[in-house]
């Protein structure tokens, strides 16, 4: 406990240092505002796929012609929501669902809709989300295409009329979540058995489904293992999952004209896209960078 | 301190004594997995090292195989072979058989190869074969240093067998990753305090085995 204390007070120290400097630097003659409030400060989280979401709006803005600041792997949701309700972040790729529950810890799952439409209501003064993306990175259930077809499955709530013994693999803490056995069963009526798969959906996950030693697991909706023919995500009619569709939050300093195309983005990014990003950069471990101008330069009639 | 008194009210609350996810289960299973592991090593390293060590022929190899097996990474090689072989407890067990297989080869060789000369010359003399000299001269005054062989995996492979709950349903590693991922840190730590607890007792109970004999061949005099 002791140390951890410490290293948070380091932490803070280090981080205070910084935005002495950051103020110092940013504010050279009188207020600057004119000069500070060109320059869009565009965040992500640390994980690879945010990162590319991130990338691909600082390209899409610089393209148009704004300054960006890249401000990448901030690090998770409690580390860089501070800065963005400080203004110090002006654009930040997030996911409706889990946004939403830091501001409404309460909130229970719903349609993607319901989701979003709570989520606007829900962003404190100064900040906004903007439209949110078909494209998603939440849990869902999946089955091999094979087991979809040969019960006629795709919904959750079908999974019910299966006459075979269904086996639900996926990370250990799963088990016990809303979305494990008992919340199957609650929810859908349906009976599994639980295996732990600790790769969190990743390919011993993928194997274990083609061999048919789990007839069920929890992949994530952008995982690379979804890409290719061989699984299906099982519709979610009762909004069991928590949706979680990629949403810019944006603070107030971001214009219209931005906002506009930033909407285009979205608009453009479908499911499949946001999987393919991610594959890519899974498979050729490619700066997010060289991946986001890749799909820009494939969108570039619909950003217009 | 406030962790270390949730961990313990977590190993005392009745409801984790019970049921398929109670803690005799999975100790039973971490015992099982631990005890078939040392059982296959052994059929595998016992006869490898015993070999080495009666025809004193590999000293090197013996070396390289100790030190390359301290980096393997276990974790690493049970993604590999559940890729292979499925999930399931047979991936975790192979790599955990890898593990332990060093070892046994190393403590059965060097004891092996170090009993007494003058014991096997004279054996030699008085006229037993090659496998009479392994069998009754060189393996009775082997045996505290192969015991200390299988001592040492069993050590490594009780601690380590909690990686079976990476890819199966199995051993006390259920609650160390169970708790890691849902920050349930006195599930996590009482996971881990079993575990220790379980590697004590297997140690003090290989060494209570290891005197046992002892007693046992100087009451009946010399093993020669």
């Amino acid at each position: 406990m002791k140390t951890s204390t410490r290293v948070l007070g380091i932490v803070a120290a280090a981080s205070g240092v910084a935005l002495l400097a950051g103020c110092a630097s940013g504010d050279p003659i009188g207020s600057g505002d004119a000069a500070a409030s060109e320059t869009i400060v565009i965040g992500s989280q640390d994980y690879y796929s945010n990162e590319i979401i991130a990338e691909i709006y600082a390209q899409a803005l610089e393209d148009a012609g704004y300054d960006i600041q890249r401000d990448f792997r901030i690090g998770q949701r409690e580390a860089y929501l501070p800065e963005i309700e400080a203004g110090r972040i002006d654009l930040f790729p997030e996911y409706t669902g889990p946004l939403l529950l830091v501001w409404e810890p309460d909130a229970t799952p719903g349609t993607a809709e319901e989701v979003y439409d709570a989520l606007v209501a829900a962003v404190p003064d100064g900040l906004r989300v903007l439209d949110q993306s078909d494209a998603s990175d939440q849990d869902s259930y999946v089955v091999t295409r094979d087991f979809a077809e040969q019960y006629a499955v795709t919904t959750i709530a079908d999974l019910a009329n299966v006459p075979v013994p269904i086996t639900l693999g996926g990370n250990s803490e799963g088990e016990n979540r809303p979305i494990g056995p008992a919340g199957l069963k609650a929810t859908y009526g349906v009976d599994v058995a639980f295996t732990p798969i600790e790769d969190g959906g990743g390919p011993l996950t993928v194997k274990a489904l083609l061999d048919n030693q789990v007839q069920l697991a929890v992949i994530y909706t952008a995982s690379p293992s979804m890409a290719g023919d061989d699984l299906v995500a099982l519709e979610d009619p009762d909004g069991f999952m928590l949706a979680s569709h990629v949403v810019p939050l944006a603070s107030d300093k971001l214009d219209d004209a931005a906002a506009a195309l930033i909407d285009k983005v979205s608009a453009a990014m479908s499911a499949a896209d946001l999987v393919a990003l991610n594959t890519e950069s899974v498979e050729t471990e490619a700066p997010a960078a060289t991946i986001a101008s890749a799909w820009l330069a494939g969108h570039a009639d619909d950003l217009q | 301190m406030n962790l270390l008194v949730e961990t313990v009210l977590w190993l005392v609350d009745p409801i984790h004594w019970s049921g398929p996810d109670g803690i005799p289960t999975r100790l039973a299973q971490h015992v099982g997995v631990t005890l078939t592991v040392i059982a296959i090593a052994g059929v595998i390293a016992l006869p490898i090292g015993a070999w080495m060590g009666h025809t004193r022929r590999g000293e090197a190899t013996i070396a390289t195989l100790v030190n390359g097996s301290r980096a393997l990474p276990t974790l690493g090689l049970v993604t590999l072979f559940a890729l292979w072989m499925g999930i399931g407890v047979r991936a975790p067990i192979l790599a955990l058989v890898i593990l332990a297989i060093p070892s046994i080869v190393a403590g059965t060789y060097s004891g092996i190869s170090s009993a007494s000369r003058q014991a096997v010359e004279a054996a030699r003399a008085l006229g037993h074969t090659s496998w009479q000299t392994l069998t009754r001269v060189e393996a009775p005054l082997a045996m505290p240093t192969i015991g200390g062989g299988f001592q040492s995996a069993l050590l490594q492979v009780v601690a380590t067998a909690t990686i079976a709950a990476y890819v199966a349903d199995v051993g006390l590693g259920r609650y160390i990753f169970a708790g890691l991922k849902s920050r349930d840190y006195p599930e996590m730590l009482a996971g881990s305090v079993l575990t220790i607890l379980l590697a004590l007792l297997a140690t003090a109970g290989a060494a209570g085995v290891g005197r046992l004999y002892r007693r046992l061949t100087t009451n009946e005099g010399n093993p020669l």
